[in-house]
């Protein structure tokens, strides 16, 4: 079980949580003028990264906003969690 | 007008648990482990949508005379009478007791959209949604009474019960008396609101309420028996 801190509710069971996949993923300027396979590229392709992958959460249950995680897909240590709209915090420094 | 409609909308509604009422009653226990379930139903609430600080925020709690609550858990005002609750950094929940009104003009044929502010028999609601529209700023107040009902869990082993199935830590130091917050009782979303120190409002969408009173029946049955060493 994860424990996800909110930035608006503090830390609270990963149950409470839905996950939102791949963070930071824009939406394309102008659809029409992708290519099916970009397009499809776009929908469906993400970074599979084995360590820090920067991913979306809603809190479900509580307040219900979105907002970021950066999470290690392979420790499922979790390393900042920030608003929607801001940058990631960088690694060592705030 | 060529015919009397009702007036007394509260003579053909019906709260979910109406029909649990008996079983809650007869479920409550007694002993040094009491417990005990009841329905507060009717409860009026509304959904309350603003930013905080800003020229509509104020004219809300002009209306309500209470001030916004500023984070998580956080709850003005009193559950005997009217109170606001944090739902999210811009979301509110005002909780009312019962009162219900017709809207004046309600009935007139030859409405225009829009000629109401509210459609609510809630007089406070009603009066909120006026004093938002007259701010001219952006927000939303909706009457939401009949989205959740109210579950009333009191007793020395209340809190026991419900650590049964919630997340979250319900001792005193992390769960003062007067917070409220969304979580979950079993695989249900509710609202519990700590109203004393034996005393919890469970708030569960209509309907669930069927499922979480039994679920909590359920819980509080093993309390009728001494604890097991």
């Amino acid at each position: 079980m994860l424990l996800i801190e909110c930035p608006y509710c503090g830390p609270r069971d990963e149950t409470e949580y839905h996950y939102g996949g791949e963070a930071h993923v824009p939406y394309p300027e102008d659809p029409f003028e992708l290519s099916d396979r970009e397009w499809a590229e776009y929908l469906f392709y993400r970074n599979n990264p084995k360590g820090l992958l920067k991913e979306r959460w809603v809190h479900t249950v509580g307040c219900r906003r979105w907002f970021n995680v950066v999470r290690d897909t392979a420790s499922y240590e979790i390393t900042a969690v920030y608003r929607m709209g801001e940058n990631a915090p960088q690694p060592g420094g705030q | 007008m060529a015919e009397t409609p009702t007036t007394d909308l509260t003579a053909l509604r019906r709260s979910p648990l109406e029909s649990l009422a008996e079983a809650m009653r007869e479920g409550s226990v007694t002993g040094p482990r009491a417990v005990a379930l009841r329905e507060i139903p009717f409860l009026a609430m509304a959904g309350i949508r603003v930013t905080p600080g800003t020229d509509a925020a104020r004219a809300l709690c002009d209306v309500v005379g209470l001030e916004l609550p500023e984070r998580v858990g956080r709850v003005t005002g009193s559950p005997e009478a009217t109170a606001l609750l944090w739902q999210g950094p811009d979301e509110y929940l005002l909780v009312a007791p019962d009162e219900t009104e017709v809207p004046a003009g309600l009935h007139e044929r030859e409405l225009e959209p829009g000629a109401l502010p509210s459609l609510s028999t809630h007089p406070l609601v009603a009066r909120l949604s006026s004093a938002l529209a007259a701010s001219g700023e952006r927000g939303q107040v909706v009457d939401l009474s009949a989205n959740r009902t109210t579950l009333e869990l009191t007793g020395p082993a209340a809190r026991e019960v419900l650590e049964k199935g919630c997340p979250l830590d319900l001792h005193p130091r992390e769960f003062a008396v007067g917070e409220a917050v969304s979580t979950t009782l079993g695989p249900v979303q509710v609202l519990l609101w700590r109203t004393g120190e034996e005393r919890w409002r469970v708030m569960p969408r209509a309907s669930f309420a069927r499922y979480t009173a039994l679920w909590l029946l359920d819980a509080m049955l093993e309390f009728a028996s001494p604890a097991v060493a």
